[in-house]
């Protein structure tokens, strides 16, 4: 059992305050990554947990204790760092069993969690070597091994996965998911790529400036955001956006061709008030000039052979995004009518917040 | 890379650039200046008394011949003697008169002859005199002097590695307030010249009653401001996510000092201890105030005795040297290795 709550923590530096009363809880078992932009406090956040950082304000508990004070050695939670700040004099066997060394477990039982760590991890026969003479992913490894041996009530990665190459971190992004599948301890990752939150995460928490935006399973975030930053933030290529203006009840002006797209409802949103309608790329269509809700121009092709993705302009509009399935043939300088879908639209409003539609 | 060639390496493979002409002369005048003086030191240390004060001096050890003639209890010197007829014969010389020499013929010891002492050179031949380094090892207490700098220096660079790279973690790793402030202060003993507080320690030392003990020496200097900020420089290099981890490893922060922090900061323990080893090795004045008796005598204080007020025995004084000055060089060059290398070896990517 490992549940962490966060009450109304807040973390200033100075006068500077980088985290304004958080409040989180994580069950026990659950994966949740911190998303958001560098700078948001996702690392502070998950450091407060870790018990590298004090807070200024707040109170977290493990278990239903309060560990506020306790330090972090005590908190009975394993980290993986970004840096994996592996002890570069120690061997993989030695970076393994420094933890269990300090837990005071007898050599055969140390020895033991080290090698069950070591074959999970298929590090066996790099127990001698020291962490100079490894691969990056090899050393990812045995950061990681380094956190299982341990036994932790809650497992912390610090953005684990930034060191590697585009393929490895899939590979890697993999085997954390089937390790947290084998293990089933509580998991608070930090990262700013949404891609490895969406993969990874049972709920991702979504930080700006110290804040959340909002908390949520993965499809939830991508099928309601709450706000703009998280529209725009999770999906990728990321959702279109469009400011407008509701010019009549359901109707909302969009662009300088004051094209008027009719929507289910423009909610609460009053009459004459900004409004910004988003659109994914793949609730898009591409239909005849006439029957479209605005027109571009395209830009840049990009064929991925699965999917196909348009990038165009209109007059006053930011670039728009269309995802085609398969491999579309449109050249560049064609001008191709849009639909939006009407039940896939997102409404915020003039402070970004989501218009519900009904 | 051989010596021969490393030694003979030009700018072109094919001719001298008046540039490789200026660099192995710039060097060539760098090895004299550097090991002119060692040589001159060792050479000079198998000379004998009087070789030391002959002029003009000689740079190799040469003694005049001597040889033992029958009849005469004492060995005579040899000299080369241009006779009145121009030929030259080797005599040994028995007395001096005025501007005549009395001398014999080695080979045949009745008959002797007066020379003008204007006619005779001295035989010279290459002499080592190792008594100069027997005589001392024996009559005096040299080798217990020896075990005493070796006590001094060996405890101190211990001492001093301890606790310096203590306080230097303190001051690297620990946020406090003051700790910029405590640096300042450690850093601000360096403006003290020890001749100024000399008599203050002296008299802490004194009630404390270690005098004519080496732990006079030894305390006193152990926590030196250079070693605090030397190793404290590198600790911060360190990088902060390896203590952090430890940390995180249930590490207590003894063990993050003595298995993280100590293992790492290596490279700059040993610049700090082939500098206390030098400065142990050759500390003077502060031994000379709080040793007087010959028993507990570092070697320097030892070598200073053999410098009297009337008179100096240089012979035994410049084999000291040597001897005095051997293990630093050897610790020296056997330690300069680890300055260079593990110096990279602060391990993150």
């Amino acid at each position: 059992m490992a549940e962490v709550k966060l009450v109304d923590i807040k973390k200033s530096y100075g006068a500077a305050a980088v985290i304004h009363d958080v409040n989180l809880a994580i069950a026990d078992g659950e994966f949740v990554v911190f998303v958001g932009p560098s700078g948001c406090g996702k690392s502070t956040l998950l450091r407060i947990i870790a018990g590298l950082e004090s807070v200024s304000g707040g109170e977290i508990l493990i278990d239903g204790h309060s560990v506020t004070n306790v330090p972090a050695s005590d908190r009975g939670l394993a980290m993986v760092f970004q840096s994996y700040a592996l002890y570069p004099h120690m061997s993989v066997n030695k970076n393994m069993a420094f933890a269990l060394e300090n837990m005071g477990l007898g050599k055969g039982e140390i020895d033991q969690r080290v090698r069950r760590a070591a074959q999970m991890l298929r590090l066996t026969e790099y127990l001698d070597r020291k962490p100079k003479a490894l691969s990056g992913g090899q050393r990812q490894r045995v950061a990681i091994g380094r956190a299982i041996v341990r036994d932790p009530k809650i497992f912390l990665f610090d953005e684990p996965l930034s060191n590697l190459d585009a393929e490895l971190r899939v590979a890697t992004r993999k085997e954390l998911a089937a390790l947290h599948a084998e293990l089933g301890g509580t998991m608070i990752y930090v990262t700013h790529d949404q891609v490895e939150a969406m993969t990874l995460a049972d709920r991702i928490v979504v930080l700006r400036a110290g804040r959340i935006e909002q908390i949520g399973t993965p499809l939830d975030l991508y099928n309601n955001p709450a706000n703009l930053f998280v529209a725009g933030f999770i999906g990728s290529p990321r959702m279109n956006l469009f400011p407008g203006r509701v010019s009549a009840p359901g109707q909302i002006a969009v662009g300088a061709e004051t094209r008027t797209i009719l929507v289910p409802s423009a909610g609460a949103a009053p009459f004459g008030s900004e409004i910004t309608l988003g659109s994914r790329p793949e609730h898009i269509d591409i239909v005849s000039e006439d029957q479209a809700d605005l027109v571009i121009t395209v830009d840049l092709v990009e064929q991925l052979g699965g999917e196909t993705y348009l990038y165009g302009s209109a007059p006053s509009l930011p670039q728009v995004t269309v995802r085609q399935d398969g491999q579309a043939l449109y050249a560049r300088n064609e001008r191709l009518g849009l639909h939006l879908k009407r039940d896939a639209l997102h409404l915020f409003d003039a402070d970004g917040q989501c218009v519900p539609s009904q | 890379m051989n010596v021969a060639s490393l030694l003979t390496a030009r700018r072109s493979a094919r001719r001298w650039h008046w540039t490789d002409v200026a660099a192995y002369a710039y060097l060539l005048l760098g090895v004299v200046l550097m090991f002119g003086p060692v040589l001159w030191l060792v050479l000079s240390s198998f000379k004998t008394q009087a070789g030391l004060l002959e002029f003009p001096p000689s740079l190799l050890p040469m003694a005049q011949k001597e040889v033992r003639v029958e009849g005469f209890p004492q060995p005579l010197q040899l000299f080369r003697v241009t006779m009145e007829d121009g030929s030259t014969r080797e005599l040994a010389q028995v007395r001096r008169v005025g501007i005549q020499a009395q001398m014999v013929d080695p080979l045949n010891p009745s008959q002797q002859v007066r020379v003008p002492i204007d006619r005779r050179v001295p035989v010279r031949e290459l002499s080592l005199a190792t008594r100069n380094y027997t005589e001392p090892l024996e009559r005096f207490a040299f080798t217990r002097f020896l075990g005493n700098s070796v006590f001094v220096t060996v405890v101190a660079t211990l001492i001093t590695l301890l606790i310096n790279s203590m306080a230097a973690y303190a001051l690297s790793i620990y946020e406090f307030k003051g700790k910029n402030a405590a640096m300042l202060v450690v850093i601000g003993t360096l403006m003290i010249p020890i001749t100024i507080i000399l008599v203050p320690v002296y008299l802490v030392v004194t009630t404390v009653g270690l005098v004519n003990s080496l732990w006079a020496v030894i305390l006193p200097g152990a926590a030196t401001p250079t070693g605090v900020f030397l190793l404290r420089q590198y600790m911060l290099t360190l990088p902060r996510d390896l203590i952090e981890a430890a940390r995180m490893d249930k590490a207590s922060e003894w063990q993050i000092y003595w298995r993280i922090v100590m293992p790492l900061t290596l490279p700059a323990l040993a610049v700090l201890a082939i500098f206390s080893i030098m400065w142990r090795w050759n500390e003077f004045l502060w031994p000379l105030a709080v040793l007087t008796k010959t028993e507990v005598y570092t070697l320097q204080i030892g070598l200073n005795a053999f410098q009297g007020e009337l008179q100096t025995q240089w012979h035994y004084l410049l084999a000291m040297t040597v001897v005095t000055l051997t293990p630093v060089a050897i610790v020296f060059v056997f330690l300069q290795r680890f300055i260079t290398t593990g110096i990279a070896n602060t391990g993150m990517k």
